[in-house]
């Protein structure tokens, strides 16, 4: 087991701190599906978005500026995506709703591509974040050490914010029943309207975390990771956060793990690295086949 | 304090409601019977802006109510209890009666209301931290209830209150519905239970595909034979 941890050390800190940036983004996923029984197609795009605005803020501003502007414009961005393309449909079929979602995902890639005419855009180095650390003798940076940390202190601000505010209050009354939370006077709108903002500003650190391990942000690069933090949702049980959470770290570690090649339980997982994105979606088809809710979902899916 | 004029109502291409002229006094128990699908739940939904209604109008102690958003009517003293009872079966009681006050900031008062609340169904103090779905059917009904008057409602509506109760409860119910108009909260009651509304109700209507057929006193309608024919039957053989 030692030597298992010696040899993989890097693996699994690295599985960690993507299974943080997979979560950052999930439980945008999670936490629109509890709402409104959506799968927000764009949410992997808006996390792109995120990851251009700090390549483009950055060239002119500050980074400590861009930060924030990055973190502030995306919640405004998720918050007109719902103004603009889902709230017109809040009556119609859901699935008007969901073509919808993955018009506002195409959109988004093309403006991104429309800006970036289409060539990868290099992400500036934030220099708090690619400091490399020394841990047990092996070398990462800043960020993958920060992030499963900084995911944590996030997560636990949402449940408390969901658990112990009147807004989160709000947020787990509309969940259940749209009617009777309009009688108790809460109006849905705006809370669908902080659950996008949430969910976007999430994503948004997420993506500065995420891109700072990775050279550079192109208009497809939503695509895997949104894809990853969604199986993660699945996994964990669409709607559940918790579950959100540690879905996305287990499909972080699992997936980095396997590119460590090490032998896990006596199978030898040498050259398995190409199949580390097909392990996260097999896991989709086998939750799906043996446990459709999840891990912590909810035992009825449909509303009523 | 309530007055309904020509109230016009369609549902899903069917006219609901077709001109229903309705007077709710201050302070009074009003109750609206009638058969299934007579629209006496398309009423009360209209009453707070749940359903948009085609014309008329729904005067409120001199406001209009018709075309406001649902949290105005609540702000304007009026509550409901919806059909069924709509408890959120995983939030605790203490939550339900919380989020019954959502409109509220006086948090002093809020928890004055809520020991008022207690004091009318101890059942709920006793049962504060657990959740409400795991409350019988008439403790999740009292529940509803609570919630409702943590809103500080002048004007209470309720839909169907002993549907699906079991007749000893239904009794519990209907004395906490006096009680609570003694108190000064004026209730606008539905019931296809018409003999125990009749019964409480110092008002009633009956309500016929969509129009107000008959309208008197609780007692009156009690007493007419073809309402006894129409809507009491046994109800009122084993009363």
């Amino acid at each position: 087991m030692v030597e298992f941890l010696h040899n993989n050390l890097a693996y699994l800190i690295n599985g960690i701190s993507v299974g943080g940036q997979y979560a950052l983004i999930a439980i945008g996923y999670t936490m629109v599906y509890g709402i409104l029984r959506l799968i927000n197609f764009a949410h992997g795009d808006v996390f792109m978005i995120a990851g251009l605005m700090v390549v483009y803020m950055s060239t002119v501003l500050p980074m400590w500026l861009t930060i924030v502007l990055t973190l502030i414009m995306t919640a405004v961005l998720g918050f007109f995506i719902e103004r603009i393309a889902y709230r017109p449909l809040r009556s119609a079929p859901r699935m008007s709703v969901m073509i919808s979602a993955i018009g506002v995902s195409y959109l988004l890639q093309n403006c991104a591509l429309y800006f970036t005419g289409g060539l990868a855009q290099s992400f500036p180095s934030i220099s708090f974040l690619t400091k490399p650390v020394n841990i047990w003798g092996t070398s990462v940076i800043m960020a993958k050490v920060i992030t499963p940390f900084l995911t944590l202190i996030l997560i636990f601000l949402l449940l408390f914010l969901i658990k112990k505010t009147k807004i989160g209050m709000a947020m787990r009354a509309v969940s259940k029943d749209f009617e009777t939370s309009q009688l108790m006077g809460i109006r849905i709108n705006l809370v669908i309207s902080v659950t996008f903002i949430i969910g976007c500003l999430l994503a948004a650190i997420g993506s500065i975390l995420y891109f700072t391990c990775y050279p550079s942000v192109q208009p497809t690069s939503g695509g895997m990771p949104g894809l990853k933090a969604f199986v993660a949702a699945v996994f964990g049980g669409i709607g559940s956060i918790p579950g959100a959470v540690i879905g996305a770290f287990i499909i972080g570690i699992c997936e980095n793990i396997i590119k460590g090649g090490a032998s896990i339980f006596g199978i030898q997982t040498n050259g398995w690295t190409t199949f580390s994105d097909a392990f996260s979606f097999a896991l989709l088809i086998v939750i799906l086949m043996i446990k459709p809710t999840g891990l912590f979902g909810e035992k009825s899916t449909d509303k009523v | 304090m309530l007055k309904i004029t020509d109230l016009h109502v369609s549902y899903g291409g069917i006219k609901a409601l077709r001109g229903i002229n309705i007077e709710v006094p201050d302070g009074k128990i009003v109750t609206l019977i009638g058969a299934n699908g007579a629209g006496k739940s398309t009423m009360l939904r209209t009453i707070c802006s749940l359903v948009k209604a085609d014309s008329g109008s729904i005067n409120f102690d001199g406001q209009e109510m018709l075309g406001q958003p649902i949290y105005s009517i609540l702000e304007a003293g009026i509550a409901m209890v919806p059909e069924g009872r709509k408890v959120f079966a995983d939030m605790t009681v203490l939550e339900n009666l919380k989020i019954g006050a959502y409109l509220r900031k006086d948090s002093a008062e809020i928890q004055k209301d809520i020991e008022w609340v207690y004091s009318l169904f101890p059942r709920l103090k006793e049962r504060h931290w657990q959740l409400a779905g795991t409350l019988s059917g008439g403790e999740q009904q009292m529940l509803a209830v609570g919630r409702a008057l943590m809103s500080r409602p002048k004007f209470l509506m309720m839909d169907e209150p002993s549907l699906g109760l079991a007749p000893i409860v239904v009794q519990d119910i209907f004395k906490i519905i006096r009680t609570i108009n003694d108190q000064g909260v004026t209730v606008l009651l539905i019931e296809q239970n018409a003999n125990m509304a009749l019964k409480i109700a110092d008002l009633a209507y009956v309500l016929e595909t969509g129009q107000i057929t008959r309208f008197g006193t609780g007692a009156e309608l009690l007493a007419d034979e073809s309402i006894k024919e129409a809507y009491l039957g046994k109800a009122q053989a084993n009363a």
